[in-house]
């Protein structure tokens, strides 16, 4: 714990928990930003505040994290991305929010705001305006026969709106630019304000297939900020929804994954399991996705008998059917010839981007916010991460593959240890204290963090940073040198999110 | 009287290729969808789809030439032809004489030039990659053809389709291993022909994956409808080529009274039945092969016409 305080200097600040918060010089912050690029700290987030930007780094060998704060009393601040290239994201989202300026970033191009907005610099000095479209610069590319295939924001199939800007010789993409920011709802700003009540609410709809990783987060950094003690049947309970929410992504993924290599079986069977999970989901908690289902100091709903039944009847199919279509998986030939050795993330990049989930997992970087930090429960149950350092759309798979059969044991340790007792805590509010939690919690995707800042019994300022921050790039340098043909199926390897990532 | 007659088989089969080719593609949805454990949309639903898309309005690209709305027409009528020409349930149609397999191939070749011509001119991105996508698999499935129908004209000593079923109908055919080779060279090439799985996928939404769908993007309304029907009538072109050639039984010689047609008609419906069926097992159980590895394929389907070609010259009874 001491040895990443140590080496950040600054001024402490208290009433940030449960990592802390520093308020650091100039230099200082030039500091964090070369130990990012030397690969000891990863970065965790970086985000915008009045008068100041914060930045979480994570130190992974000890899962230790503490967020680094610099005032600037002029919108600039010096680049962390000129230095440690997957903070340029955030820095130009960071611009777009807050009107800030990164003083020597490479790329100053707007990224979340794409002319649609009425007003600039919403969360900073907004001020309104019109309107405005105006052509967005994409990189250059230059050589001979060399063409543009442009795809996007309106895609073909129902899927979430992006622009893919791909660069091809041929068949071979030369390069690969993303342009997002179409799903942006100004979460943030609609925060700003807000009840913890609703707070919650606006949380668990940032990005709908996360909604019970973004709630646990959100409820994970009110009660650290508020210091409220959940009751261990709550805790419980929250790790059964996040487990049975990433079983229905990942039965879904992996449906889709093989779908994208026209192998139709495979979807239609991984699409029953899903559908019975988000049945005994709905069984259990009301709710198909358990949207609203975590609440700060505990949950909404309790788990009844007649949920426990339907649970372990799903455990019971899912054990059954699951090993049968993981063999189908790895015996079809045909199938195995798309998946494996396309788009390869090698696993430097992985580091350097810090990249959570399934896409670090499958490049070997050993990294599960349940395990570090980690968080309760997850530190009293028995699972295993899953590891595979190839780095291809098969490995991403894999990794899916034995994360459901974790989580499937997971969820017989939750039912067999479930204790009894109340399912929320009381949160002690007071209308005068300033104070501010974080929270890190490891959806299906990735790890989720949220960082907030209340007084009161209203949020002053929050941040949710989803995991697709660090993969989106990664998908990017994953397609190079691959054809266009494949690139549905690597991106429905990465499954990033839209909505999630454009806030 | 018989000229009459001629007339009226050959009008039978043109009207009954045309009617039967939405119900084949019908098929073989079905049947896919219930190994998918779907219900699947009915037989029908092919029918329903060409009548929506012929009342629809067309929406034509601004930049679309004159090109872009008379191919539809052309594909449909060459793909028609070409269907027609094929002996379904009787032998010694009107049009035998000019039922070559090499005229086939040409209506077919110039149906799909015509294809990609039209995706490459709007210019959308999309087209011009499903355009060359089309041309590369066509340049490897035409050659793989002909070579395949060297072996049964050598074999059957004509090129005509009616003679050639006739031959293979008689005794003087016997076990063949070049028969073999050609048969499952042409299985692959009607799958690359047709932008079936493992070559394409009919039923894709990914726009960057596409070949014929993504050739076709631009298209709406009847333009659609003709170019849907056509793909289905190609459907059960190579599916009544296959029958005709390597499972001719039943086919009704041309002097045959009322009862062999009917024999003839029955045994073609349940030739196709089981050529759907066939067709939606092995789409379901293999996935999509990489764009580039489609050279291999239909380069495995090229070697396999030529090995029977040679084993012809080699010796005739093989």
């Amino acid at each position: 714990m001491a040895a990443l305080i140590d080496r950040i200097e600054g001024r402490r600040i208290e009433g940030h928990r449960p990592w802390p918060r520093l308020v650091v010089s100039e230099q200082v912050w030039r500091g964090i930003a070369d130990e990012l690029a030397a690969g000891r700290l990863v970065l965790v987030g970086l985000w915008g505040d009045s008068g100041c930007v914060h930045m979480a780094v994570l130190d992974e060998e000890a899962g230790d994290i503490a967020v680094a704060s610099l005032d600037c009393p002029q919108p600039r601040y010096p680049s962390v991305g000129a230095r440690h290239p997957p903070a340029i994201r955030l820095e130009r989202a960071l611009h777009d929010l807050y009107g800030m300026h990164a003083v020597g970033s490479p790329d100053s191009r707007a990224w979340l705001d794409l002319g649609f907005w009425d007003v600039r610099h919403p969360l900073g000095k907004s001020r309104r305006v019109a309107a405005e479209r105006t052509p967005y610069p994409f990189l250059p590319v230059e050589g001979e026969g060399l063409h543009q295939i442009p795809v996007g924001p309106v895609h073909a199939g129902i899927i979430e709106p992006g622009h893919f800007r791909f660069t091809v010789n041929g068949e071979t993409v030369v390069r690969l630019e993303q342009r997002l920011g179409y799903a942006h709802k100004g979460i943030e700003s609609l925060m700003t304000g807000a009840s913890l009540d609703r707070g919650a609410r606006l949380a668990g709809r940032t990005s709908g297939d996360s909604t019970v990783a973004y709630a646990f987060a959100f409820a994970q950094a009110v009660e650290a900020a508020l210091e409220t003690t959940v009751p261990p049947r709550a805790v419980y309970l929250r790790a059964l929804m996040a487990e049975l929410e990433r079983l229905a992504n990942h039965f879904g993924d992996i449906g889709a994954i093989c779908n994208d290599a026209s192998f139709a079986l495979m979807h239609a069977q991984c699409g029953i399991l899903r559908e019975m999970t988000v049945r005994a989901a709905a069984a259990c908690f009301g709710h198909r996705l358990m949207m609203d289902c975590i609440v700060p100091g505990g949950v909404a709903r309790d788990l009844d008998r007649a949920g426990i039944a339907s649970l372990r009847a799903l455990m019971k199919e899912a054990n059954r059917i699951f090993p049968q279509l993981v063999e189908l998986y790895d015996n079809t030939a045909s199938l195995q010839d798309r998946t494996a050795t396309s788009g390869v993330v090698r696993s430097e990049l992985a580091r350097q981007f810090g990249a959570g989930g399934y896409v670090g997992r499958a490049s070997g970087r050993a990294y599960d916010a349940r395990k570090r930090p980690g968080y309760a429960p997850y530190d009293r149950l028995d699972f295993e991460m899953a590891l595979f350092d190839a780095g291809d759309v098969n490995a991403r798979v894999w990794v899916r593959i034995r994360e459901v059969e974790q989580s499937l044991k997971l969820l017989a340790q939750i039912l067999q240890r479930l204790p009894e007792g109340p399912i929320a805590a009381p949160l002690n509010t007071s209308a005068d204290r300033i104070v501010e939690g974080s929270g890190l919690v490891e959806g299906f995707r990735g790890d989720v963090f949220v960082w907030l800042r209340l007084e009161g019994d209203r949020i002053a300022r929050c941040h949710l940073r989803d995991p697709s921050w660090f993969q989106w790039p990664l998908l990017e340098a994953a397609i190079e040198g691959n054809i266009v043909a494949d690139f549905p199926l690597c991106n429905k390897s990465f499954n990033c999110s839209y909505s999630g990532h454009d806030l | 009287m018989a000229l009459i007659v001629d007339f009226a088989v050959q009008g039978l089969q043109m009207l009954l290729v045309l009617m039967l080719a939405p119900l084949l593609t019908g098929l073989v949805r079905k049947v896919k969808a219930r190994f998918l454990r779907r219900r699947g949309p009915s037989l029908l639903q092919p029918y329903r789809d060409l009548a929506r898309l012929m009342r629809k309005e067309v929406v034509l690209a601004q930049n679309a030439s004159w090109l872009f709305r008379v191919i539809p027409y052309l594909v449909f009528a060459a793909t028609w032809v070409a269907a027609s020409l094929v002996p379904t349930f009787r032998t010694g149609l009107l049009f035998s004489w000019s039922a070559d397999l090499i005229a086939i191939i040409a209506l077919l070749g110039s149906a799909r030039f015509f294809l990609a011509l039209a995706g490459l001119d709007v210019g959308t991105s999309f087209g011009g990659i499903g355009s060359s996508r089309e041309v590369m698999i066509a340049s490897l499935a035409e050659p793989a053809m002909i070579m395949i129908v060297f072996t049964l004209a050598l074999i059957a000593g004509s090129t005509q389709l009616s003679t050639m079923a006739g031959y293979m109908l008689s005794s003087a055919v016997g076990l063949r291993v070049s028969l073999g080779l050609a048969a499952v060279a042409l299985i692959m090439v009607a799958i690359a022909e047709n932008a079936r799985i493992p070559v394409d996928n009919p039923a894709t939404h990914l726009e960057l994956t596409m070949v014929h769908e993504a050739m076709v993007l631009e298209y709406s309304g009847r333009h659609l409808a003709l170019i849907e029907l056509s793909a289905s009538l190609k459907l059960l072109l190579y599916v009544s080529l296959i029958a005709c050639l390597f499972a001719p039984w039943g086919l009704a010689p041309p002097d045959a009274g009322g009862e062999r047609l009917a024999l003839g008609l029955a045994s073609y419906l349940a030739k196709l039945a089981v050529g759907g069926v066939l067709l939606a097992v092995f789409e379901t159980s293999i996935a999509k092969m990489r764009v580039f590895r489609v050279p291999e394929f239909l380069g495995a389907a090229l070697m396999l016409g030529l090995l029977a070609t040679l084993l012809l010259f080699v010796s005739r009874s093989l």
